[in-house]
């Protein structure tokens, strides 16, 4: 799925990473617990999460995911989004809540590609 | 054999939206010098924890990254309070950090366990009242 199909899908409003929305993602992972994005997460592309504060990103690169997408209609501060632009990492945000946000990303194909589904 | 190649950061334990940063950079540093990226993603994964975990315990301290030709070693030094029972610490899911911190999304007692699982060897020397320093080294 590309980055602008989930921006499309969660109606969400893009922060930075415009150049990114070509880019192909295969699976993603949503957490609020960066702790637990550190310790489980192999391999996912997106990172969907209400929290928002500067580990959101850095925990994004340190595991060279793409996009980072706040629900909840959280919005980033300017130093977030321009560590994300130096990281690399599209930041989107969208009103729609975790659950729902999760379930329309499913429900069009973009699943978490763990066998076990933990995360 | 090359010289080694250090970086040393000193990690601000007052601030906590600046904890990571110089994990941050050491992954940009060893993504210019060309490694490849598993052996990027755990060695700033592993630091990005201990530097989390000396922000929450130790108000901060010092990280140093030494690059051999065959490993790659991080040592991350504190003045903190110690850490009273190692083993204890090792568990998954242990965590003394206070709710504050877990509203920030850490605290969940995976820190130290995920340091040793993201890298090949990690020694923990600690003394009550004194600090710890951590070092960790990821083979290439």
């Amino acid at each position: 799925m590309k980055i602008s199909e989930i921006k499309d899908l969660l109606d969400a409003e893009v922060l930075c990473g415009e150049d990114q929305m070509d880019r192909e993602v295969s699976s993603a992972c949503c957490s609020d617990m960066m702790s637990d994005v550190l310790a489980y997460v192999k391999d996912q592309g997106v990172l969907l999460t209400g929290l928002c504060n500067a580990q959101v990103i850095r925990t994004a690169n340190m595991m060279d995911m793409h996009c980072v997408i706040f629900v909840r209609s959280k919005k980033p501060t300017d130093d977030m989004i321009a560590l994300a632009e130096e990281c690399g990492i599209a930041v989107m945000s969208s009103r729609v809540r975790a659950y729902v946000a999760c379930g329309k990303l499913w429900q069009a194909g973009l699943t978490s590609n763990t066998e076990d589904h933990d995360v | 054999m090359s010289e080694a190649v250090k970086f040393h950061f000193d990690v601000d334990g007052s601030d906590f939206s600046s904890a990571g940063a110089a994990s941050v950079m050491v992954k940009k540093k060893l993504r210019q010098l060309g490694y490849p990226p598993e052996v990027i993603r755990k060695v700033s994964i592993a630091m990005y924890e201990g530097e989390i975990n000396m922000v929450i315990h130790a108000n901060g301290g010092a990280a140093d990254v030494e690059v051999y030709d065959d490993e790659i070693v991080i040592i991350l030094s504190d003045t903190g309070p110690g850490i009273p029972d190692v083993e204890l610490a090792m568990q998954e899911g242990f965590s003394t950090a206070r709710d504050n911190i877990r509203n920030l999304g850490f605290g969940a007692g995976m820190g130290l366990p995920n340091m040793k699982k993201y890298t090949d060897s990690m020694e923990i020397d600690t003394r009550i009242g004194e600090g710890t320093t951590i070092t960790m080294r990821v083979s290439l």
